[in-house]
């Protein structure tokens, strides 16, 4: 009986492929390889040439000075504990941003009461550069290492605060509805409906913010650090080391890519469901 | 199946409003326990205010609104609303979309995923439990959707014009089959629709709702049998209906509120 009141179910959309095709994509990847060859050989011959038309490059390191000083570091522990030092402090601040972050975003847009008491605060708060906020960590924190923390926790807590209170507002209302008309309280609600729909939104917050992190965590680390890849860089310019201070901002570069990369990836992970991701094209 | 039964609605001189002024004022009417009850009529009537009041996500501004005697204050699984679309949660798979209302009423994971899987095999979606909304199309939503519904073993069945955005084949499958499922539940439903046609296939009664609450109210003559389609009885229960709404041999659509 059931089966023959149905009619055929319609052709299902196509399960769309990522569209990079197997060629496509190896090209692309040595233009990008070629992309950055390109400039380390630019800047070896500006170097190395010592050529000054204006902007001076003859007291700049040669890419070879900073490899060979850089190769130096990495048989070097103090390398490793700056580079731990620095990543616990960010990872941290960070991580303590982003559920501060999302708990107060969520709680400003879902609150009237919350919001009104809240939003006056973070706006007067926000517009200050965190790594201003230097001398008020020295005199709030007992210890230099909670200072930088903190920095680090404010520079990422306002983008990670903004793009959440935007997501959780461009909710569809029909999905709070359909879990309420359930029986779905106003937990449910929130950890099954809010939480995962303004995930996407989220994201692009907890991307800005570790950038921003960075910038902070290694400004804070210049200023009054004992440790950490900022200090090191900057002791290293005190000395007069330059190949050891263009290795430090490598290091920074890296780090930065490879935390970002991280966020990114794992943000992919949870929102594989968006329709827009699955159309493919990398970036 | 079990013992459940529907449950009978009462509407009684309610008004209900987005905030400002009413939508829908002075409405009074009565839907029996376990019968489909078509409400018809353009745009702006308060169709949908009407299910959202039913549903519990509207409270009511004046009068009353009682399932079986017990005034309506909030939402209750006992009474489920169907949308017209994307009201699937669009990062759940199909199943786990279907398993829903069954986690929330706390249902143990294995029984949930199985009478998860039993449903979806009885709108005919076996084998595509793990595809999520966003890789199905428009009718299967819809299908994963009534699955759900059905699911929570509502007393009531809210559904707003839950074919309103098919195409016209897909929405004839898709009143076949809610006619095929219907028969093993005892929910009495509530449906809203633009659709005449629909609305006299599917009812048991046809509603009217214009400017001043329930209009015209239809016995429809041998319900959910395709095989009256045309006949005289059902061309004057038609003509009644398209009487009442205004505008005989028009489009439903443009007729003003």
């Amino acid at each position: 009986m059931t089966a023959t009141v149905l009619a055929p179910a319609p052709a299902p959309v196509g399960e769309r492929k990522p569209a990079a095709r197997p060629r496509h994509a190896a090209l692309r990847w040595a233009v990008r390889a070629a992309s950055l060859a390109t400039a380390l050989l630019l800047w070896q011959w500006l170097t190395a040439a010592d050529v000054t038309a204006w902007v001076r490059f003859d007291r700049l390191p040669t890419p070879l000075e900073v490899a060979d000083q850089f190769g130096r570091l990495l048989g070097d522990p103090a390398y490793y504990l700056d580079i731990a030092q620095s990543l616990v402090r960010i990872l941290t601040g960070f991580a303590l941003a982003g559920l501060a972050g999302i708990a107060a975003g969520v709680a400003v847009a879902r609150s009237w009461l919350l919001s009104d008491l809240l939003q006056p605060l973070f706006e007067v708060i926000r517009p200050i550069p965190a790594i201003a906020l230097v001398p008020v960590a020295i005199l709030l924190f007992p210890r230099n290492e909670q200072g930088i923390v903190f920095i680090t926790f404010t520079a990422a807590f306002f983008p990670i605060l903004v793009s959440t209170r935007h997501a959780v507002r461009a909710l569809p209302t029909v999905w709070e509805d359909a879990v309420r008309t359930m029986g779905g309280g106003r937990w449910r609600v929130l950890a099954g409906v809010v939480l995962p729909g303004a995930l996407p939104g989220v994201l692009g917050g907890l991307s800005v913010g570790m950038g921003v992190s960075w910038i902070c965590v290694i400004s804070a680390e210049m200023i009054s650090g004992d440790f950490g890849v900022g200090y090191r860089t900057w002791h290293a310019y005190t000395i007069v080391d330059y190949p050891a201070v263009l290795v430090g901002m490598v290091t920074i570069g890296i780090l930065g890519w490879a935390t970002s990369a991280a966020v990114e990836l794992a943000g992919r992970r949870v929102t594989r469901w968006l329709p827009a991701r699955r159309l493919g094209g990398a970036r | 199946m079990n013992a459940r039964t529907g449950l009978a609605l009462r509407v009684d001189d309610v008004a209900l409003a987005h905030g400002g002024d009413p939508v829908v004022r002075g409405l009074t009417l009565e839907v029996r326990p376990g019968e489909v009850f078509v409400v018809v009529g353009p745009s702006g009537c308060g169709k949908s205010t009407l299910l959202r009041g039913l549903a519990g996500l509207l409270p009511v501004a004046a009068g009353s609104m009682r399932a079986d005697d017990v005034a309506v204050t909030g939402p209750s699984p006992d009474r489920a609303l169907m949308f017209q679309d994307d009201a699937l949660l669009p990062w759940r798979t199909a199943r786990r979309n279907v398993e829903l209302p069954m986690a929330i009423r706390r249902v143990p994971r294995r029984e949930r995923r199985a009478r998860a899987e039993s449903w979806l095999a009885r709108v005919g979606l076996d084998g595509q439990e793990h595809r999520l909304p966003a890789q199905l199309s428009g009718g299967m939503r819809q299908r994963v959707q009534l699955a759900r519904t059905l699911a929570g073993e509502p007393r009531a069945i809210l559904m707003d014009e839950p074919f309103g955005a098919l195409d016209a084949q897909t929405r004839g499958a898709m009143q076949r089959l809610l006619v095929d499922v219907l028969r093993t539940t005892p929910a009495t439903v509530v449906f809203v629709t633009h659709d005449v046609d629909e609305g006299l296939f599917l009812g048991d009664r046809v509603a009217v709702l214009g400017a001043g609450g329930i209009e015209t109210l239809v016995d429809v003559p041998h319900p959910r049998d395709a095989a009256t389609r045309g006949t005289p009885l059902i061309r004057a229960a038609r003509r009644e209906i398209l009487e009442a709404l205004g505008a005989p041999e028009t489009d439903l659509r443009s007729v003003p509120c």
